[in-house]
């Protein structure tokens, strides 16, 4: 009696089962639709982390993209760096360039010790909210206010909020640009991976302003400028900037500069990583 | 008839809401109810589940399974069957609705083994609902899960924004938010009696 209990419930469910599995077989046999080969192989060369660097929504669309020949660039994903853009080239039958690797900078140095506030921010604690607000509680309008609104949307956990300053650790650093494209001061840049001598400040203030409200301040005085071998350097709107095409890395220009902010850097390569 | 309907769907939507009062579905209700159009996607592919998902049970309770004696057979069955139905319904949406499947997307395959989805079928038997009514009960129980998610998707949106302090930061937060408009779902409770005295 009790087997045959079991029997039937086997059968039953069994049946229950086996029809469920013929339907579904059925209708993915008459319903199927065909996946892309070359976006399915490319996909799978893709480093997954969805960080959005090449412009698309995530590895997948990136893929869909190149698949279906309307992305003809195959040098986009940045954290997937050469390799990857010689691999997603070898299945798409193109000659691979390879891709510049950067990483990204926070082009500030005003730490806690060196620059003061003008007033005590309680409101909703990110940059974005802060800056809106006569552009943030520091003295300096143009400086990192260490929300952290960089940190917060860094995939891989790259930046770090230190002394009030944003930092970003370039052993970690992918190089997608989220962190540059969401500071609301725009002090964040994605430099080259080989670059050599960084400018640590985003002010354009006059020298003696920048100078007092931050004692790391570029102040424009264009030492650096006429220091330079390679004529790399240009003061614009009292505020160094490098041409990393011309740069070489001498380093007179970081012996030269009076409030130190310019400084010398080595970043690792993405290989290294 | 339509009185009957009325009871069940506002009884199923605000007093016996899946979510807040049963607490089955919590994963997807914490999971997908950080933006609003995300909890809108997962709760319309709920519903629609949900109301297929009976459809197709109802029959097989009472014209397979009692009819063979294997009411406790129940649970494992409908889980097969529900797996079995949303794995149809995501190959015939690629095929036929593509743009709704796309956006339906993961949400689909999540459902599979929610157990909202399970609850509302193996609820609608213990209830002894007949064919329409089970319909009608899935249809308010999706609708209120999807009132659920779009709620507490709003307040989410408001506590991002809002200076909370560390120890209650992320989950801890989001937990006892969801307990608050639990127990403000409880204010429900006698509402459907009146419902019914005032269509009856």
């Amino acid at each position: 009696m009790i087997i045959t209990d079991i029997l039937l419930a086997l059968a039953v469910v069994g049946a229950i089962g086996l029809i469920a599995a013929i339907l579904l077989a059925l209708v993915s046999h008459f319903f199927n639709v065909p996946e892309n080969e070359t976006k399915k192989n490319l996909r799978e060369q893709l480093p997954g982390a969805n960080c959005g660097a090449c412009g698309y929504k995530g590895c997948d669309d990136y893929a869909t993209a190149l698949a279906e020949g309307k992305e003809t660039k195959a040098n986009l994903c940045i954290p997937g760096g050469d390799s990857t853009a010689s691999k997603l080239c070898e299945i798409l039958g193109v000659v691979s360039q390879d891709v510049e690797e950067k990483v990204a900078f926070v082009h500030c140095n005003g730490n806690c010790a060196v620059t003061s506030k003008k007033a005590k921010y309680d409101g909703i604690q990110t940059c974005r909210a802060a800056s809106a607000l006569y552009g943030g509680p520091n003295d300096c309008t143009y400086g990192c206010m260490g929300f952290g609104d960089c940190a917060a949307v860094c995939p891989a956990n790259a930046i770090c909020v230190r002394d009030g300053i944003a930092h970003v650790d370039s052993t970690a650093c992918i190089g997608c640009g989220l962190c540059a494209s969401t500071c609301p001061k725009s002090i964040i840049s994605l430099i080259p991976q080989n670059a050599n001598t960084v400018v640590m400040c985003s002010s354009k203030d006059k020298g003696a302003d920048a100078r007092k409200k931050c004692s790391n301040a570029c102040i424009g005085c264009k030492k650096c400028e006429k220091v330079c071998p390679e004529g790399a350097i240009a003061v614009c709107d009292n505020l160094a900037n490098i041409d990393y095409s011309k740069c070489t890395g001498c380093g007179l220009c970081v012996q030269g500069c009076p409030t130190n902010c310019l400084k010398s850097v080595c970043f690792p390569a993405l290989a290294e990583k | 008839m339509l009185a009957n309907f009325i009871v069940i769907l506002t009884s199923a939507v605000l007093i016996n809401n899946y979510v807040l009062r049963q607490f089955l579905g919590i994963c997807p209700f914490l999971g997908v109810s950080k933006k609003l159009d995300q909890s809108v996607g997962m709760g319309i592919s709920v519903t629609l589940v949900m109301i297929i998902a009976t459809a197709a049970t109802w029959p097989i309770q009472y014209f397979i399974l009692d009819a063979f004696g294997l009411g406790y057979m129940q649970t494992i069955v409908f889980i097969l069957i529900i797996a079995a139905l949303v794995q149809m319904i995501e190959l015939l949406l690629k095929k036929f609705i593509p743009s709704l499947h796309k956006g339906l997307g993961v949400y689909l395959p999540l459902i599979t083994t929610n157990c909202a989805v399970l609850g509302v079928t193996i609820n609608n038997i213990t209830d002894g609902y007949g064919f329409l009514e089970s319909l009608v009960s899935s249809l308010g129980c999706g609708l209120g899960f999807m009132l659920a998610m779009v709620l507490f998707s709003g307040l989410r949106s408001r506590i991002d924004e809002t200076a909370i302090p560390k120890c209650f930061r992320g989950l801890a937060c989001t937990l006892i938010a969801a307990s608050f408009i639990s127990l403000a779902f409880f204010g429900f409770d006698g509402l459907a009696e009146t419902v019914g005295q005032a269509l009856a």
